[in-house]
């Protein structure tokens, strides 16, 4: 291999750190650590837009008959841009591009990604995709719901340019995506140091593994649906379209193939992130690190075959709901072992409450809040009173606004160090955490009753009667705000600090390889193949 | 957070005012109790209401009863695991348990928190089979009623009594009498016997809406090209409300349902006044061209 060759033709050290010019090192990078800056800084550029959003969506929402967004197709657009941001230009660029880039090659021993070329591009394909959705959002024309269900996304209903931009900026990101996924696969499959064989793998590298099989078998179906739509929109046709002979279902399934198993994909980084972090801050091994690999595993392969519990409601026979039923509840078995196995971890530890550890625990509690209202949604009889309301709204915020964005901090903190050499100020680390926890927890607990009370989702003004926890949950939203300017004090802290940290300022839990680097790691790292015994 | 106290300064008048708002809406409900029972139950969302709408239908009754069960088993998982979380926190915090066990193994724990789970979501999937299969539709329907979702409206036709159809809007702000419910009320509600079996076909002319009402633990898509069967019964005579409930455009919020369930007698009395009223409109219509 390369790395080892290099390692014998350049021993001056000084060559491992050469840095090129800000063109060619930005712009042109084919640096894992690099791209997956740009990554993390992509994220958190559109998390701020996603939630500036948000807090309109709440301010809104705070009273009936509120006049911050006036026309209802505004708010159709900007509940869009939302969740689309939310998802494909906040979650996926800070779990998989940004920490997967950062951390597979320095979890297993690698000097870079297979394919740092395909790697650059797969960055590059973002910010034109966040341009697009941007513009759909400032034209006020993709007012379809991020599900984009046909025929309100097709041209009759949302004539403009607006939509097709968004519809183009899925395809962008949906072959970022799909590129970054098979580099992660080909990396994690023939660049892993001698000796760490697939069951010695950390489980931050399986759960990117498995979030990347998701990604490559997923992806290119929403492709085919948003293609068929864009044909439909603009060529003529009608997949979609039942006076041609389409069928609108058809994209509902289409869609939902990809969609359910995106929300995996959104939440197996972080489940590998947790596992760290929780074991790293107990002092333990990962307890049960089959039971977990495997759990995550099964999660991705039955994620592939519950995606009609989002479609009780669109006609399907009885029979097949009832195996979507049945399907779906089984999910609940594999996240349950990895939370027990999370507590097994911490249970006879040396547990030390570091901000990423706060974090985690965090995760652990709204993960649980939102697993189990998930077994509540999985019940199709259930589902009638509840499907499309808030507490649908309240269940997958609480999996992913909540679950997966403390998974991200968590990483934030525990990595933070390692990535920029300075440790980030422990007291306003645990001001974030703690104003967050209070704040996404108001935002997100009264839409539980809000929904079972009837409240639909995605209406810009309600009946009086649902007044009173709107309130609440848009006050919820405010502290959620500041806890999110405390994050960017904390970073501009964190940056500016002088303090430089040691190699492994974790101490002896922190066991993976990327610890055994300088913080923050040689621009090249492992020109000497490491061995794991 | 500039734009959100903009927002709070610029409203604290509505703020003043939706305050007073929902505690007269609370007042209001208790006090009207009596001259509601008059007409009958109102099925509609209560302010504060922090579990499911009253059930006034049996398909109701069976969902808040498996709901009730899954609620008490989803409590307690979180109560337990939340318990074990506060105990690992004080009992194996570095302070208490310097020294870490090495531990990454149990087998009979592995597998008792697999099989565990397992028959937690056996008794689960049990009551839930049997539910979904009542709440499919009914072998024996008294009538049957066609809805069809439109932008932004929906329209009810009977077509068990002659095909008399019904289209029903909401009833905007300037226009709302005294005890109506702002975007819940319409002009024309759908009307059906109270205690029948109603079979519900749903319908489309443009895009999805969804047909919802909470008191009666009933919803189905309307989407166009396909016709969606599902049943309702209203066990007592009143208003129940719903609204759309899957995203259409512009006024998404603003095509609510409202249904009127009347005894035998009166529903017969009604469908021979709308009749009348419709070949009226039918006829000043035809005059005017």
């Amino acid at each position: 291999m390369d790395s080892a060759t290099d390692a014998h033709t350049h021993d001056h050290g000084s060559d491992h750190d050469h840095k090129p010019g800000f063109v060619s090192r930005w712009l042109f990078s084919t640096n894992h650590k690099d791209i997956g800056s740009l990554y993390l800084i992509f994220a958190v550029i559109g998390g701020t837009v996603g939630g500036i959003l948000s807090e309109i969506m709440r301010a809104q929402l705070q009273f009936p008959n509120n006049h911050i967004v006036t026309e209802g197709q505004e708010w159709n657009t900007i509940i869009t841009s939302h969740g689309l941001l939310m998802i494909f230009f906040s979650v996926m660029p800070a779990l998989i591009g940004g920490f997967g880039n950062w951390f597979i090659p320095l979890m297993i021993g690698a000097p870079d990604m297979a394919f740092p070329r395909l790697n650059n591009i797969s960055f590059w394909l973002l910010p034109p995709a966040f341009v697009l959705i941007c513009i759909g959002l400032v034209m006020g024309e993709s007012g379809s719901g991020w599900t984009l269900y046909p025929p309100l996304s097709n041209a009759t209903y949302e004539a403009g340019m607006g939509m097709d931009c968004t519809l183009f900026a899925l395809h962008l990101a949906g072959i970022s995506s799909l590129l970054g996924s098979m580099n992660f696969i080909v990396t994690i499959f023939n660049m892993r140091a001698p000796g760490m064989t697939l069951h010695k793998m950390p489980l931050f590298i399986w759960a990117e593994l498995v979030t990347a099989f998701l990604l490559v078998l997923a992806v290119p179906v929403l492709a085919g649906a948003i293609t068929m739509l864009i044909c439909d929109r603009n060529f003529g046709t009608a997949f979609f379209d039942p006076t041609g002979g389409g069928d609108p279902v058809l994209f509902q399934h289409l869609f939902w193939f990809f969609g359910h198993p995106e929300v995996y994909i959104m939440i197996l980084p972080g489940f590998g992130i947790i596992s760290h972090v929780i074991s790293t801050f107990s002092r333990k091994p990962i307890f049960g690190y089959l039971g977990m690999v495997y759990a995550m595993v099964g999660i991705g392969v039955v994620g592939f075959v519950v995606w009609a519990h989002h479609m009780y409601l669109s006609g399907i026979d009885v029979d097949t709901r009832a195996y979507f039923m049945g399907a779906t509840l089984v999910i609940a078995v594999p996240t349950g072992i990895k939370i027990f196995s999370w507590i097994a971890t911490m249970w006879g530890g040396s547990i030390e409450f570091k901000t990423p550890m706060l974090w985690a625990i965090g995760f652990l509690f709204v993960f649980t809040v939102g697993g189990v209202t998930g077994v509540v949604c999985a019940n199709a009889g259930i589902d009638e009173a509840i499907h499309n309301t808030y507490y649908i709204v309240a269940h997958f915020h609480y999996v992913l606004s909540l679950g997966a964005v403390f998974s991200i901090f968590c990483g934030f903190y525990y990595w933070i160090g390692k990535m920029s050499g300075h440790q980030y100020p422990e007291f306003w680390g645990k001001v974030h955490f703690w104003l967050t926890f209070a704040g996404v927890n108001l935002v997100f607990f009264p839409q539980h009753f809000l929904g079972l009370s009837g409240m639909p989702r995605r209406y810009p003004d309600y009946p009086a009667a649902f007044a009173g926890w709107n309130f609440v949950s848009s006050i919820g939203a405010y502290i959620s705000g500041i806890a999110f300017v405390v994050f960017l004090y904390v970073c501009f802290r964190t940056f500016t600090s002088k303090e430089h940290v040691a190699d492994n300022y974790w101490g002896e839990g922190a066991t993976t390889l990327e610890w055994t680097q300088t913080s923050p790691p040689a621009f090249h790292t492992f020109l000497e193949m490491p061995r794991i015994s | 957070m500039c734009p959100d106290r903009q927002v709070m300064g610029g409203q604290s008048m509505r703020t003043l005012k939706w305050t007073q708002a929902i505690v007269a809406g609370w007042v209001f409900s208790v006090s009207a109790g009596p001259f509601a029972w008059a007409q009958g139950v109102v099925g509609a969302p209560h302010p504060w209401e922090m579990g499911m709408q009253h059930s006034y239908g049996p398909i109701k009754d069976r969902v808040i009863e498996l709901h009730n069960l899954v609620l008490v088993i989803i409590t307690v998982i979180t109560l337990f695991v939340g318990g074990l979380l506060i105990w690992v926190m004080i009992r194996y915090n570095s302070k208490r348990n310097p020294v870490p066990s090495q531990t990454s193994h149990n087998t009979i724990l592995e597998i008792a928190w697999t099989v565990i789970p397992v028959l937690i979501l056996v008794v689960i999937a049990i009551p839930s089979f049997r539910l979904i299969y009542y709440q499919d539709r009914t072998p024996d329907p008294d009538m049957t009623i066609k809805v069809t979702g439109h932008q932004w409206y929906w329209e009810y036709s009977y077509p068990d009594q002659g095909n008399l159809d019904v289209e029903s809007r909401y009833v905007h702000d300037e226009d709302l009498k005294p005890g109506q419910l702002r975007l819940l009320d319409v002009d024309n509600q759908l009307v059906i016997p109270v205690g029948k079996k109603v079979r519900i076909l749903t319908n489309s002319t443009d895009v999805i809406h969804s047909f919802f009402i909470p008191a009666f633990g009933v919803q189905r898509y309307a989407i166009p090209g396909r016709t969606i069967e599902t049943w309702l019964e209203a066990d007592q005579v009143g208003t129940f409300y719903g609204e759309c409930n899957q995203i259409c455009g512009q006024d998404h919020s603003r095509m609510p349902i409202s249904v009127r369930a009347v005894s035998e007698s009166d529903f017969k009395a009604w469908v021979e006044e709308a009749k009348k009223a419709a070949s009226m409109s039918h006829l000043s219509k035809i005059a005017s061209r």
